[in-house]
């Protein structure tokens, strides 16, 4: 939930595509992916965390690529599919890399998890085998106060079938 | 929950008054009462909390309560553990109920490393005395003796060849209404012939987590809720002369509340809040406070009186004056630390609603009965008419202890006739909460010519006492520490004053060691006189594969430096080895650390990797770059994108070496393996340039000065 002030601008309806369904909403362009998802939506696997795009855990998908909800204004999205981290997994069947981060245990309080998961799936199909660098660099956006990285950084491994490390290993 | 008449919370009433049989339904259930903190050596103490209740259900459930709550630790998953060990049944049958202040023990509250110590314990003895009694149901069942029974998988069937059909614990406790205490004599099952705790284990919850479907408190949203905010004053030490609440209240939907000091709206949406807030006309009246160019001297100036809630340490043996006024060798040093922030990632969340005079408020919270106690008192409300209940909470390090946030929605809630959710904001968070206080630390020792250390006064100056005891052998000691008015809300913090004492301890064990041309690791094991800590050393040693030196090698290494620091910190034991590359351009680079940690028996290894791992990364940002900073009553960083926190660029690869002990009892590993990392990195640093850096954060610009 972005808190941004109230501004009386126009509102008008128009359909947002959010994991693979189209959702009418009430439409103020300036307001927040993220506030559209959790406040309108109920989708509230995206979390807040800062409002400013320095932490991640609001990350969702726009069109495959992991993208910031709390500093994009809903209007750039309209037209564009979204995926969050409920619309990740196939019915039953969950994502690779959501196996993968519970294969590893890699997360503690879990309020980070779908921001880091969301954004491996970016890193991931754009880069299928990424370095240790590689992973790194992409995931340098997402804050896991639980200091969990080791963890996370080992399911992404795992997720791209990259050879297992013993903790210690990197990042 | 509903508000209706009897709704009496447990821990008010002895055991034979709670109605486990209406709620749960038929069945047994076996209650352990409050009971003393155990002891251990380095221990705290306190009065009588915790205990335990075990619910065994017709449907074959065993439902498990603790007053201890899951804040990302991982206790949910190690203490359901131990009860499905000692009840010899799958964890999926274990149903924990955690700090829900209607059904579970009371408890004072989830912080000091003491759900193992504690909550364990307390579990394994109830849920051993559990067994016992299906043990004595199902010989008379099975008409065998009790020896003869065996245990297995949530069944229970007779020992041998000729073994009966197996009866499963719900059909043991079919018709039951037994209700029985804990006998004293219980044995829970000693750790090395565990067969489900110890070894590793998946996360209970798991699925939820990755899929987004875990609720927190800040993703409840009943119909019909408001969104609450609260005024807040523009600086610390600020009072409310007057409010214009008129415009604030024309706004449509909006209720707003005045009682005393506290203002706050409500509004059918965030937006909307916001607004209300804005719109209020508050008048303020400020009053000078320090900056944090003037602390040390501000609290070297403000010592206060009385014990506030810091464990108040006087520790003396033999003569330290005379002791420093005869050593050959002598070394005054002051050490700091910094105001830091805990940064939750999931900011304080509370969520209100009432039903005619009973109010339920869910939260984040480590210390959900004294929360209902404290708003039972600022509402004038009986307790059993204030139920709260922990959902899964985005983390708390210390830091979601107050029940202030939880008053302000109650009131809005009241007022507006709505249920009531107050989500900090990120800015809010940093501002309104409180901080890890500041530690002003003086050490003065004394050495012989052999370098054996002969005189040690340490004096912690607003940050509190835990782990400043030494563990070295010194003859002649001075230990204590001192209050202050401190000009900045403080309070609780993961390993807080553990971190600052350590830090300074094992800072100026080197210094010692550099001063007597002892090598870092032979010097500390020399003076150790807890064997248990001089295993973690050594192993964390070798693990590094440390070369013995004397003083600063710089001149040897282009820029690299390694060093080495002990911890010991509620009944854990630990050591980190850092090696640092400081560059041509004073960069400073963590290439590596190595933690080891002892705690006694481990319960769920792969949680407690998990938890060393994390707070050694923790412990980083504290250790080089956090610190809140302040002028005249205003944080000046409030925000993620000035008040940096460890990410992933700045975690180098970290060893983590678990040393196991089966025959000593568990403790907690939440906070102790963050308390060795600073003073690591700092010896490290004085290894690779020779400069010795007595200040956390440690390199605040990135750079070594």
């Amino acid at each position: 939930m972005s808190l941004e002030p109230s501004q009386a601008l126009p509102r008008a309806a128009t359909q947002l595509r959010v994991n693979g369904t189209v959702h009418p909403i009430s439409l103020d362009r300036d307001r927040s992916l993220l506030y559209v998802l959790r406040e309108e939506l109920g989708l509230t696997g995206t979390k807040y965390g800062c409002g400013e795009g320095e932490c991640g855990a609001c990350k969702v998908l726009i069109d495959g690529v992991a993208v910031r909800s709390c500093v994009t204004p809903v209007g750039e999205v309209v037209g564009r599919s979204i995926t969050t981290i409920e619309g990740l997994a196939e019915g039953d069947r969950l994502h690779p890399v959501q196996q993968a981060f519970i294969d590893e245990g890699a997360f503690q309080c879990g309020f980070c998890t779908p921001g880091m998961i969301l954004a491996s799936v970016s890193l991931l199909a754009r880069n299928p085998r990424p370095s240790e660098g590689e992973i790194r660099a992409a995931m340098d956006g997402n804050l896991c106060r639980c200091g969990g990285y080791l963890r996370i950084f080992q399911a992404i491994r795992r997720a791209a079938q990259l050879p297992e490390k013993v903790d210690g290993g990197a990042p | 929950m509903s508000a209706r008449e009897g709704v009496r919370p447990f821990d008010l009433l002895t055991p034979a008054e709670r109605d486990y049989f209406g709620r749960f339904g038929n069945g047994l259930v076996v209650v352990l009462p409050a009971q003393r903190p155990s002891t251990s050596d380095w221990g705290r103490g306190g009065p009588p909390h915790g205990g335990a209740w075990i619910h065994v259900g017709q449907d074959g459930k065993v439902r498990a309560f603790t007053g201890k709550v899951e804040v990302g630790q991982g206790t949910r998953t190690a203490l359901s553990l131990l009860v499905a060990e000692e009840l010899r049944l799958p964890i999926s049958l274990v149903e924990l109920t955690m700090g829900d202040t209607d059904v579970c023990p009371w408890d004072m509250g989830t912080y000091g490393s003491r759900s193992m110590p504690d909550a364990a314990q307390h579990l394994r003895l109830t849920g051993a005395a559990t067994r016992n009694v299906l043990v004595e149901i199902a010989a008379a069942q099975l008409g065998v003796p009790p020896g003869d029974v065996e245990l297995s998988e949530g069944r229970a069937q007779s020992k041998g060849p000729r073994g009966a059909k197996p009866i499963g614990y719900g059909d043991l406790v079919r018709g039951l209404r037994r209700l029985e205490t804990v006998p004293t004599s219980t044995q829970p099952i000693p750790p090395p012939e565990w067969t489900r705790a110890g070894h590793p284990m998946v996360d209970i919850g798991s699925r939820e987590v990755v899929t987004g479907a875990r609720q927190y408190t800040s993703d409840l949203h009943p119909p019909g809720m408001l969104h609450g905010k609260v005024l807040f004053a523009p600086s610390y030490g600020s009072k409310l002369l007057r409010v214009d609440l008129s415009r604030a209240q024309a706004l449509p939907g909006v209720t707003v509340v005045r009682e005393g000091d506290f203002v706050g709206v409500a509004a059918p949406d965030p937006p909307t809040a916001q607004a209300a807030v804005k719109a209020l006309r508050a008048d303020w009246e400020t009053s000078p406070q320090p900056s944090e160019k003037d602390i040390v001297d501000y609290l070297r100036q403000h010592p206060a009186e009385g014990e506030d809630f810091w464990d108040v340490l006087h520790h003396k043996s033999g003569d330290v004056d005379a002791a420093l006024a005869s050593a050959p060798i002598s070394l005054h040093e002051t050490y700091t630390t910094a105001y830091i922030a805990h940064v939750p990632l999931e900011t304080h969340a509370v969520l209100a609603s009432w039903e005619g005079e009973r109010l339920t408020v869910a939260m984040g919270s480590q210390t959900p009965f004294p929360a209902r106690d404290a708003l039972a008192d600022a509402l004038g409300l009986h307790e059993s008419n204030v139920h709260i209940v922990v959902p899964p909470t985005g983390a708390g390090f210390g830091g979601k202890h107050a029940a202030e946030l939880a008053m302000a929605a109650a009131r809005l809630a009241k007022a507006s006739g709505r249920p009531v959710r107050i989500v900090y904001t990120r800015e809010e968070e940093f501002t309104h909460a409180y901080f890890r206080p500041m530690s002003v630390i003086d050490v003065r020792s004394g050495a012989g010519k052999d370098g054996g250390i002969t005189a040690w006064e340490f004096h912690n100056l607003n940050g509190g006492s835990a782990a400043a005891r030494l563990p070295y052998r010194v003859a002649n000691q001075k230990i204590d520490n001192q209050s202050t008015d401190s000009p900045l809300p403080q309070g609780p913090y993961r390993a807080l004053a553990a971190t600052a004492n350590n830090f300074a301890r094992e800072s100026h064990m080197d210094e010692l060691a550099a001063r007597v041309g002892a090598d870092p690791v032979e010097y500390r094991l020399r003076h150790l006189a807890d064997d248990r800590l001089a295993a973690v050393l050594r192993a964390v040693a070798a693990r590094a594969g440390w070369v013995p030196r004397t003083g600063s090698t710089a001149h040897f290494r282009d820029g690299r430096g390694r060093g080495i620091a002990v911890g010991l910190e509620k009944g854990g034991r630990v050591a980190t080895f850092a090696e640092v590359r400081v560059g041509s351009d004073r960069r400073l680079e963590v290439l590596h650390l190595v933690t080891g940690l002892e705690c006694g028996a481990i319960v769920h290894p792969s949680n407690l990797r998990n938890q060393v791992a994390g707070g050694t990364v923790m412990a980083i940002g504290g250790a080089l770059f956090e610190a809140i900073h302040f002028e005249h009553g205003r944080i000046l960083n409030p925000k993620l994108s000035e008040y940096p926190v460890p990410r992933f660029h700045d975690v180098p690869p970290i060893d983590v070496i678990l040393l196991d002990r089966p025959d000593l009892p568990s403790q907690g590993a939440g906070e102790t393996p963050l308390i060795a990392v600073a003073p690591a990195i700092a010896n490290a640093i004085f290894d690779a340039t020779g400069q010795r850096l007595r200040s956390l954060p440690l390199v605040p610009e990135g750079t070594v000065p």
